[in-house]
């Protein structure tokens, strides 16, 4: 019993070093634009490095019919947008300061970040 | 330049506004429209224009094309996709002068419009429906292989593995369990694998899990049952195909409820018209809606709709603007009045020049305003928000610390409680309704108020409406019309009633003071038309002088009658009386001889009393200010119910009451026309502005009331209320449903009743909880707010 406990300790620890604690880099825009698949549950790719002080833009394209794929939020930039199946919506994100912006869908099931950099 | 080159080319719709998003069809790889697009005042950006070229043949048309458009004044850029046959030009530029450059250039342009609100709808829905079908033929694959393996299992035989017979016939059913997750639950898997990848987690993380532990430790008990001891050598087929079954049928279930949350946004969409009929060389042309200019002469005949925003220019009619309004009564229009798109021209034919055109008319602004506030979350959502970023990771912590205390401290076969313990929490757990619960809400409740005339900015304004303890209204235009009217003609011996208020007309005709023009306009009304007095002389701060047919006429004050001599006194406290019922009382003499008093007050609105009824009941103090005099203020309020008031404030000055309310503990809402009471509005908790349909001030409070009516505010209260109850329940429901859902899974009744649930009970569970909250939420939609 002894190593199946510590085999869950340890998978416990994996949950929490992999969903919490490690911080993936974030993929660079090219020419200052970068387009984001929204597919099978997920933003591909989810970590974008956007330049600080310089406006950038987001082109999604959302070919996952669930509804919950629909929105699209940045809280901390009050964006707020309604992405069309097998659309392309361009999201132009203002210059901001160094930092990190979350994007999600509405319930916060597929996510992504912004890093200004 | 013929019509039909008109038609196709003559167009101004306005989709190039500033925006920092904008849709195009996947098909191009360039952007070849600029519909749905999203103003966000936080990041000006360059205007954006997006045209259709015809007429180009060849790739050197595109260099042609690009340097005509270069060349117009304030054009930054123009860039032509041939393949497309689009151009999308940025720059300050008029549509109209980009058209002509390329029509000088020697083709045909007209603006992108591949897309309207109503298009994007229809694709929605039908996407939808598509979905729909797939979740409902994806559960049907998964339940005809489940619920017989359950029925099996409850009724007929046991689901265990001892013979080699029975290890053939379960790896069979293994290997069509795994078709099942294949073609009924591939989507699981994937989004599952995808956000692991990502190092996220969403549902189909924990469905993933839950299903895939159930197969692979049946797989197991089927390949290798010799290392497990007897009692635990149970298969789990069944709960594996059952709740990707069970989900997908709750999935399908709640696209077909998220599609009647937003009924209300479909019927705003259906009010704009498809075409207009534009009158072009002097004769009639329909035209599709996008293509109509500014300053194009429109007419619109009885029972057809208005197309969009303009001034009539000829004939009267009235017109039904109950959709946008929530008014009943229809609206007289004539010339120079303001007719708005989406509202109905019910009885004459009229013609009238379009002033305000696609993205800008105030139908499109409200559609707009009403779907970002729609997708916008009040601060009550927040805590659920904080929840969901951890919820799917916990929850598997949880799982795993279930198995583990199953291990070590349960009964036998331990294994087998494990596994079930496990499976079991992954799958009960609900992460969408949490997440569900506000925005669902909000949706049908923003929609729900905009039904009524209401539009509410965002989440927050909506959630503060519901909070508010002092109301503070303001008199002029929000508690009475605004208008000054003659409220009262009393006549002294002799003297007829119309004959009065011709000559009292014909001697004002000539004022701009805004209570003489109430009179010419009373005059008017009843039929009878001024006529043209000789003398006329104004003497200041008193009255108006002079003569007609003979007659001497003197208008005005007490102080005036009394410097010319005139006794008045017979009529003093007939004058009094007036004065103290808020009414300028004035006096009307002719040869020197008083023939009448005439009364002009601003009339308190027909309703409003009833709705300041409305809010007093619902337990809001309210508050009104006023510029007018003590006086006057005191008969307003006395008049409509309210207790509290404030005379002769200045328009500075509101912003400060409202800051008092506040350093009291009050939450305030202030009521105002938007204009002079701006600074107040701005400072309230919520700001309502009263706008009357036409010319509505949309972005400059946090709550837009479309009516002139204080119902609307009662209503946007009401709506605010009862969205944020639904909001609580849905909230409080999920919170419960985890908080209760995931213990019991993993077992903690067990010790106590020998309770443990079965998975295929979990995963029903789970995939209803989701629906319960939009179902909760659709009932929004059968909240009468005048019922409150």
């Amino acid at each position: 019993m002894l190593w199946i406990n510590l085999a869950g300790v340890a998978l416990i620890a994996i949950i929490v070093w992999w969903f919490w604690m490690y911080k993936p880099s974030g993929v660079a825009m090219q020419d200052g634009a970068i387009e984001i698949l929204v597919k099978d549950g997920v933003y591909q790719p989810s970590n974008i490095n956007i330049p600080a002080n310089e406006e950038s833009t987001i082109t999604f394209i959302r070919t996952d019919a669930s509804p919950c794929s629909e929105i699209l939020q940045i809280p901390d930039l009050d964006i707020n947008v309604t992405l069309g199946l097998n659309k392309k919506v361009k999201v132009t994100i203002p210059a901001s300061k160094p930092g990190r912006h979350a994007f999600h869908c509405q319930m916060k099931m597929y996510i992504g970040e912004l890093i200004v950099e | 330049m013929s019509e039909s080159i008109n038609d196709k080319s003559a167009s101004k719709h306005s989709c190039c506004q500033n925006k920092n998003v904008a849709t195009s069809d996947l098909a191009g790889d360039t952007p070849s429209g600029a519909q749905n697009s999203i103003d966000d005042n936080s990041s000006p950006t360059q205007q954006e224009h997006h045209l259709i070229v015809e007429g180009a043949s060849c790739a050197s048309c595109v260099t042609k094309i690009e340097k005509a458009l270069r060349g117009v004044s304030g054009v930054q850029s123009a860039e032509m996709n041939f393949a497309q046959r689009s151009v999308m030009v940025t720059g300050n530029v008029s549509d109209g002068s980009l058209i002509t450059a390329i029509e000088i250039a020697g083709y045909n342009a007209k603006i992108d419009a591949s897309e309207s609100e109503e298009e994007a709808l229809d694709e929605k829905e039908k996407a939808d429906f598509l979905y729909y079908k797939k979740l409902m033929r994806d559960m049907t694959i998964a339940l005809v292989l489940g619920v017989p393996l359950m029925i099996y299992g409850l009724f007929i035989g046991e689901m265990t593995v001892n013979t080699t017979g029975e290890r053939l016939v379960w790896f069979t059913v293994g290997l069509a369990t795994l078709g099942v997750m294949y073609f009924s639950g591939k989507h699981f898997y994937v989004g599952a694998w995808n956000s692991l990848k990502n190092h996220s987690a969403n549902m189909d993380t924990l469905i993933a899990l839950g299903t895939g532990t159930a197969w692979i430790y049946s797989m197991v008990v089927v390949a290798v049952p010799e290392l497990l001891p007897e009692m635990a050598r149970h298969v789990y087929f069944e709960a594996t195909a059952m709740i990707i079954g069970l989900i997908n049928l709750g999935l399908a279930l709640e696209v077909k409820a998220r599609g009647k949350t937003s009924d209300a946004i479909k019927r705003l969409i259906g009010l704009q018209a498809k075409t207009a009929r534009v009158i072009r060389d002097g004769k009639d042309i329909d035209i599709p809606i996008e293509n109509v200019l500014l300053n194009d002469l429109i007419r619109v005949r009885p029972g057809e709709k208005i197309s969009v925003d303009g001034l009539v220019v000829e004939g009267h009619t009235a017109v039904d603007e109950s959709m946008l309004t929530g008014e009943p009564m229809p609206v007289e229009k004539s010339d120079g009045d303001k007719v708005v798109a989406g509202t109905i021209n019910k009885s004459g034919s009229i013609v009238f020049k379009a002033t305000r055109v696609g993205k800008d008319t105030a139908l499109a602004q409200i559609i707009n305003m009403v779907k970002r506030a729609q997708n916008s979350k009040p601060p009550i959502g927040r805590l659920a928000d904080a929840i969901s970023a951890y919820f799917v990771p916990v929850i598997m912590i949880i799982a795993v610390i279930s198995a583990l205390a199953w291990l070590n401290f349960g009964p036998s076969p331990a294994l087998v409680f494990a596994i079930v313990s496990a499976t079991t929490v992954l799958i009960i757990a609900c992460p969408c309704a949490l997440g569900l619960a506000t925005p669902m809400s909000v949706m049908v409740g923003v929609g729900k108020a905009a039904e009524a005339g209401v539009l509410i900015r965002n989440g927050e304004a909506l959630q503060t409406a519901s909070k508010i303890t002092t109301m503070i209204l303001d008199k002029t235009g929000t508690i009475t019309e605004g208008v000054p009217k003659v409220t009262d003609v009393l006549l002294a011996d002799g003297h007829d009633r119309d004959h009065i208020l011709m000559l009292a007309a014909s001697i004002e005709a000539g004022s701009e003071h805004p209570l003489a023009m109430a009179i010419v306009d009373s005059a008017k009304e009843q039929g009878v038309e001024p006529q043209k007095v000789s003398g006329f002389a104004s003497i200041v701060g008193k009255g108006v002088e002079a003569a007609l047919d003979g007659s001497t006429l003197l208008f005005g004050n007490e102080k005036l009658m009394k410097d010319r001599g005139i006794d008045i006194d017979a009529f003093l406290d007939k004058a009094q009386a007036l004065a103290a019922e808020a009414k300028t009382p004035m006096y009307f003499a002719v040869n020197k001889e008083l023939a009448a008093i005439i009364a002009v007050a601003d009339p308190i609105k027909t309703d409003s009393i009833e709705a300041i009824g409305r809010l007093k009941r619902n337990g809001i103090r309210i508050v009104m200010l006023t510029g007018d005099n003590r006086l006057t203020a005191k008969a307003i309020a006395d008049k409509v119910g309210i207790s509290e008031f404030f005379a002769e404030v200045m328009p500075e000055d509101k912003a400060n009451k409202v800051a008092q309310f506040q350093e009291e503990g009050e939450i305030v809402g202030m009521t105002g026309d938007g204009i002079n009471d701006a600074p107040a509005l701005a400072l309230a908790n919520v700001g309502f502005a009263i706008g009357t349909g036409t010319d509505v001030a949309i972005e400059s409070a946090d709550i837009t009331l479309m009516r002139g009516s204080l119902h609307g505010l009662a209503d946007a209260i009401a709506v605010s209320k009862a969205t944020l109850r639904n909001i609580k329940q849905n909230l409080f429901g999920a919170f419960i449903y985890n908080a209760a859902g995931v213990p019991i899974a993993a077992g903690v009744l067990y010790p106590f009743f020998g309770l443990l649930l079965n998975p295929v009970i979990a995963g029903a569970a789970m995939a209803f909880s989701s629906l319960t909250v939009v179902t909760n939420a659709n009932r929004l939609r059968l909240f009468k707010a005048k019922d409150h």
